[in-house]
C-alpha cells in the first residue's frame, strides 16, 4: 500500500481544475484549427457556414501537394536512418567503455543544445562549400543529412533512457544459452528496448516534418517542404487551406501513433 | 518585414559577411560569369525559380515550358531576409529570384546578383518610364521590376464617413482619438516609422537621428489610439469590423475588399504626405546555373499580355505599360482612382536599405511601442 493518499476536497477540486485547463489550452487551438477549416469565408476565424472548399483547393494545388510529398520523403528517409544510427549510439555509449568515449557522448549531445539558426548556418555554409566542391546541387540530400544530424541525438536519447532502466543480464543470460550476438540483440535486447526505438523514431519524425529554420537554409531547387511553403502563404494573408493542410497533417501523425501503439500491444501478446 | 524577419536582419547582416568570406575564393568567376552570352530566346537548360508564394499564375509557369521546351521548378521564400543568406552563400542552383527593392541595393553591392544582358530583354521596352532610375539600381543593370504596390491606409467608409482627412493625421493627429482602438498599423519598424516621417515632412528613408527620435514621438503618441500593431492579418481585422483604420499593403487590401459583399465600403489611399512604394524585382544569382533561361523567362513575363496575366492574378500592379490596358476593370479603377495617391507620384518613396542605421529604426519602433 502507498502511503500517499489521494487529495481531498478543495484541494482535489483545484488541481482537478487545473489538469482540466492545462488540457483545454493544449486541446482547444486544435478543435478551433479543425472547425474553421470547415469554414465557407476566407478569413480565418469568421465562420461562414460549412464547406468542403479548402479541402478541395487543397487537392488541387500543385505546390501545396508537392510540399508535402517533398516532406513526407525527406521524413521518411531521415527517420530510418536516425532511428539505426541512434539507437546504436545508445547501445555503444551504454554498454560498452571506449577511448573517446566522453567526447563522443558530449558530442551527441551538442544538436541538442545548439541553437537552430546557428546549426542551419553552420550546415549553409558547409553544404554551399561542398557543393560547389563536388559539384552536386542542394536539395533533397542536403535536408535529409540534416534532419539526421540532429535527429540522431534526440533518438540515442530516448533510447539510452530505456537501456538506462534494463537489466543487462538478460543479454548475457541469452549469449550463454547458446544464442549469436545478432540473435540475442534481435530477440532479446531489441523487444526490451523497442518502446525507445519508436518513441525516438516518432521524434524523430516529427522533429523533420516540423523544422523550419535549418530546413529553409540547407533547402535547394524542388524542395520546399510544407511548414516552408505554409510559412510562404502566410505572408499573403491566412485562409483556410493552411487550416485543411494543418488538420490533414494532424490525423496522420494522429494515425501514425496509433498504429504505433498498436503494433507494439500486438506484440506484446506475441510470445517472443 | 515583421518582428520574426526584423530580428533575423542581425543574422543576415551576419550571414552575409560569411557568404562575403566564402565567395572570395570563387568571387572572380562569379564576376567573369556576368552579364550571360546567348541569344534572344535561347535556353541553356531548366528553370529554377525562387519566388514568394502565390506570386504567379501556375498556367504561365506552364506557357512558358510549353513554348520554351524546358521545365520550371518553384521554390517560395517568406522574407527578403530568409532568401539573401542563401544565395548569397553560393551553390543555391537558383536561376532567377524575385527580391524587393531595398534588398537589391543589398545584393548587388554584395556581388550576389549577376549584371543582366538587356540585349536578350527586348521587351524591357515595355516597362513604365515610372520605373526608370530606381534608387535602389539606378540604370537598371542588375534587375527588372516585377510587381509593386503602395503603403497606405485602408478605411471603413461605414464607420469613418466620407469626410476625413486623407492625411497621416488621421492615425497620428487629433482626428485620431475619435477612433481609438479601432486603428492598426504594421508591425514594422520602417513601414511604421516612415509614415510618421511623412507625417512631419521628412524622407522616410531619413538617417538623421534628430528626425528619427521626433517620428519615434509622434509613434508613441498614437500607441494609445490603437487596436494592434499587426503585419499579418491587419485586412482581416479592417473587414471583420475589429479596426476602422489601417495601414496596410495596397495589394493585400484589395483582394481583401473584393473578397466581401460591399467593396465599395473601403477604400485605400496614400496619404497627402506621401507613403512607401514597394517594387519586386526579377533579379539573377551571381552562380544561377541557366543564366540564359533566365533572361529568356524576364522577357516572357515582361510581354504585354502575361504581364497583364500577372497582375490579374496577383492584384498588385504592373510596371509594364503594354499590360495596363489588359487588367481586370476593378483592378484597373483601383490603380488608376484619383484619391489613390493624395500626394501624387512624387510624395512616395521606395525604402531604401540604411546599414548600420537599421538599428536605430529597430530600436526607435521597440520603444516607441512601449
Amino acid at each position: 500500500m502507498s502511503n500517499i493518499t489521494e487529495p481531498r476536497g478543495a484541494t482535489k477540486f483545484l488541481l482537478r481544475a487545473n489538469a482540466g485547463l492545462v488540457y483545454a489550452f493544449f486541446y482547444v487551438p486544435i478543435v478551433v484549427l479543425v472547425v474553421f477549416s470547415f469554414s465557407d469565408n476566407r478569413n480565418v476565424g469568421v465562420w461562414g457556414g460549412f464547406t468542403f472548399d479548402w479541402y478541395r483547393d487543397l487537392a488541387d494545388s500543385e505546390p501545396t501537394k508537392d510540399a508535402l510529398w517533398a516532406s513526407v520523403q525527406i521524413a521518411a528517409v531521415s527517420t530510418v536512418v536516425s532511428v539505426v544510427l541512434g539507437t546504436m549510439a545508445a547501445l555503444a555509449l551504454e554498454r560498452f567503455t571506449f577511448r573517446g568515449k566522453k567526447v563522443f557522448d558530449a558530442l551527441l549531445y551538442l544538436p541538442v543544445i545548439i541553437p537552430d539558426v546557428t546549426m542551419a548556418v553552420m550546415m549553409l555554409v558547409f553544404f554551399s562549400q561542398a557543393a560547389n566542391f563536388f559539384g552536386f546541387s542542394k536539395g533533397f540530400t542536403t535536408v535529409t543529412l540534416s534532419h539526421i544530424a540532429f535527429s540522431i541525438s534526440f533518438v540515442s536519447i530516448v533510447v539510452r533512457a530505456r537501456l538506462a532502466g534494463t537489466d543487462d543480464t538478460l543479454e548475457e543470460a541469452a549469449l550463454d544459452l547458446g544464442a549469436t550476438r545478432w540473435q540475442a540483440f534481435r530477440h532479446v535486447t531489441l523487444p526490451v528496448i523497442m518502446p525507445g526505438v519508436v518513441g525516438g523514431g516518432l521524434l524523430a519524425l516529427t522533429l523533420s516534418l516540423d523544422d523550419v529554420v535549418i530546413t529553409q537554409f540547407v533547402t535547394g531547387s524542388g524542395w520546399t517542404t510544407l511548414p516552408l511553403y505554409v510559412f510562404g502563404l502566410i505572408r499573403r494573408g491566412v485562409t483556410p487551406i493552411i487550416n485543411a493542410v494543418s488538420v490533414v497533417m494532424l490525423v496522420a501523425s494522429m494515425a501514425l501513433v496509433a498504429f504505433s501503439l498498436l503494433a507494439q500491444r500486438i506484440r506484446s501478446h506475441d510470445p517472443v | 518585414m515583421n518582428d520574426k524577419t526584423s530580428k533575423l536582419i542581425v543574422t543576415s547582416v551576419a550571414l552575409s559577411m560569411i557568404g562575403a568570406a566564402c565567395g572570395g575564393s570563387d568571387g572572380d568567376e562569379g564576376a567573369a560569369s556576368g552579364a550571360a552570352d546567348c541569344a534572344v530566346g535561347e535556353t541553356d537548360g531548366d528553370l529554377a525559380l525562387y519566388n514568394w508564394a502565390e506570386y504567379i499564375a501556375p498556367e504561365q509557369i506552364e506557357e512558358f515550358e510549353t513554348e520554351f521546351g524546358v521545365s520550371v521548378t518553384q521554390d517560395v521564400y517568406d522574407s527578403n531576409e530568409a532568401m539573401q543568406p542563401i544565395v548569397a552563400a553560393g551553390s543555391s542552383g537558383y536561376d532567377l529570384i524575385v527580391p524587393s527593392d531595398y534588398m537589391v541595393g543589398i545584393m548587388k553591392d554584395g556581388g550576389f546578383i549577376q549584371p543582366l544582358n538587356k540585349d536578350l530583354i527586348p521587351n524591357l521596352a515595355n516597362i513604365s518610364d515610372d520605373f526608370s532610375g530606381l534608387n535602389f539600381d539606378e540604370a537598371g543593370d542588375y534587375s527588372v521590376p516585377y510587381q509593386w504596390g503602395f503603403t497606405g491606409l485602408a478605411v471603413d467608409l461605414e464607420v469613418v464617413g466620407t469626410d476625413f482627412p486623407r492625411s497621416w493625421d488621421l492615425v497620428f493627429g487629433d482626428a485620431a482619438d475619435e477612433y481609438a482602438g479601432k486603428i492598426t498599423l504594421l508591425n514594422d519598424p520602417r513601414e511604421t516609422l516612415g509614415a510618421a516621417l511623412k507625417s512631419l515632412g521628412y524622407s522616410l528613408n531619413s538617417t538623421d537621428e534628430a528626425e528619427l527620435a521626433e517620428a519615434q514621438e509622434v509613434l508613441a503618441g498614437s500607441v494609445d489610439n490603437l487596436l494592434a500593431f499587426n503585419t499579418d492579418s491587419s485586412d482581416e481585422l479592417l473587414t471583420s469590423g475589429e479596426s476602422a483604420i489601417a495601414q496596410v499593403y495596397s495589394g493585400g487590401a484589395i483582394t481583401q475588399f473584393l473578397g466581401t459583399d460591399d467593396p465599395s465600403r473601403y477604400t485605400f489611399f496614400v496619404p497627402e504626405e506621401g507613403g512607401t512604394r514597394w517594387i519586386d524585382n526579377m533579379a539573377i544569382p551571381f552562380d544561377a546555373p541557366n543564366p540564359c533561361t533566365a533572361h529568356a523567362f524576364i522577357n516572357f513575363l515582361l510581354d504585354g499580355q502575361n504581364g497583364a496575366d500577372l497582375s490579374n492574378y496577383t492584384y498588385y500592379g504592373t510596371p509594364n505599360a503594354e499590360s495596363v490596358a489588359l487588367l481586370d476593370d476593378e483592378l484597373n479603377e483601383f490603380l488608376t482612382s484619383p484619391d489613390l495617391l493624395a500626394g501624387g507620384l512624387d510624395s512616395v518613396e521606395t525604402i531604401v536599405d540604411t546599414g548600420d542605421f537599421e538599428l536605430n529604426y529597430s530600436d526607435a519602433f521597440t520603444e516607441a511601442k512601449g
